[in-house]
């Protein structure tokens, strides 16, 4: 896993966008930018910068589960691993996620083993 | 309101009593053949059930409009400022305080988590290079100018520790201020909690009412169930006595790899 990949991470509340900062930078990930919903990211995403995508689900203007189904859709974008960081916890969500293609699901509140946990995973199953 | 919904059963049960006697006497009289006596108790009947349904049409306005007086706040600010007096109007003030307070708390605590680390890995790398340091002197590894260089450096580390540590102190203690706001917060949340739940069983009130007044005209309505689909909902609450929510990452974990992941 490169340390210095460039990581989106989009949340609308400011707090939550700091707090995953602060893990991803405890995890060695420096090299990271913020939006705050969809609508915001999409466009950053599109200039070929970004190697990860995390997000929220619920958020004004354009959801995660938008955001996801977006990239999945964009010829340029359909591999970039996405973790979905949320309060979202009905069933029907999480299926619905993973079948619009998600890499991994991270209730909130979470701790910062898993989020490491998870971004592991999701690097692991790349890099083999 | 519970005086008002006696008043009212009482009145639904007049009507019904009248309806049943009034029904007996139209057969009665279709019967005998006194077709002219039989209109006469049709019109009857449509009379009554006529002033009924006024009387509870009349007193679900006005159940409304003793709801919509409940929800204002006291005689504070002038009777005909409805905006001002709106309670519904000062929860919705009050929540966005609580949204203030917990935002200021959380950044100002991020602030000072973020200014804070710095110190403790900073303190722990010179420790690090100290102890290893410290260990070659141990075992007598160590020339006397490197001692000197270890001496000054210790020096300078102990004055830096200090300085350091006391920084950090001051800090969580600011941390632990920062979370006054729950207690603030926490009343704020309370009263919208009361006002809410008053809100709730006046329009539960109305509602009851307002079902009389259906069975009296036999109105039936049709309601449509919304279809939402997949869209955002925030948190779930009471998540371990439900079956469609998730209960932690763990449940997640296990549903994720049940589809294969």
């Amino acid at each position: 896993m490169n340390k210095d990949m460039k990581i989106l991470v989009v949340d609308d509340f400011s707090t939550m966008r700091r707090i995953i900062k602060n893990l991803l930078r405890d995890l060695g990930f420096t090299n990271t930018d913020e939006a705050d919903d969809g609508n915001t990211a999409l466009p950053m995403l599109q200039t070929g910068k970004y190697d990860f995508l995390v997000t929220d689900w619920n958020m004004p203007g354009m959801t995660g589960i938008e955001l996801l189904q977006n990239v999945r859709a964009d010829d340029n974008l359909k591999t970039m691993p996405v973790l979905m960081v949320t309060a979202e916890a009905k069933r029907d969500q999480i299926v619905a996620a993973a079948q619009a293609g998600v890499n991994g699901y991270v209730v909130k509140p979470f701790t910062a083993a898993v989020l490491k946990e998870k971004i592991d995973k999701i690097f692991e199953r790349i890099d083999s | 309101m519970s005086d008002n919904t006696e008043e009212q059963n009482e009145t639904v049960r007049a009507f019904e009593d009248g309806l049943k006697e009034q029904s007996y006497r139209l057969k009665e009289l279709v019967d005998s053949g006194d077709i002219s006596g039989a209109m006469e108790v049709i019109n009857e009947i449509n009379e009554t059930r006529d002033r009924t349904l006024y009387q509870e049409v009349g007193r679900l306005t006005r159940s409304l409009y003793e709801s919509i007086r409940n929800f204002h706040v006291d005689s504070a600010v002038p009777p005909h400022d409805e905006e001002a007096m709106s309670k519904m109007n000062d929860a919705s003030d009050r929540l966005t305080y609580v949204v203030d307070m917990t935002n200021k708390a959380a950044n100002k605590t991020l602030d000072l988590v973020e200014e804070t680390m710095p110190y403790a890995s900073g303190i722990k790398e010179e420790a690090v290079q100290l102890k290893e340091a410290w260990g070659r002197l141990q075992r007598k590894e160590m020339k006397p100018e490197e001692f000197r260089a270890l001496s000054g450096r210790m020096d300078e580390f102990l004055q830096k520790l200090s300085v350091d540590s006391d920084k950090v102190y001051v800090n969580l203690s600011e941390i632990l201020l920062a979370q006054d706001f729950q207690d603030l917060t926490g009343q704020v949340i309370h009263r919208v909690t009361g006002l809410v739940k008053e809100v709730e069983e006046n329009l539960v009130d109305l509602v009851r009412m307002a079902g009389k007044v259906d069975s009296i005209t036999g109105t039936v309505h049709d309601i449509d169930e919304v279809d939402r689909g997949i869209e955002g909902e925030g948190p779930q609450m009471n998540t371990e006595k439900r079956e469609d929510v998730v209960s932690g990452q763990d449940d997640v974990d296990d549903l994720l790899s049940s589809l294969g992941f």
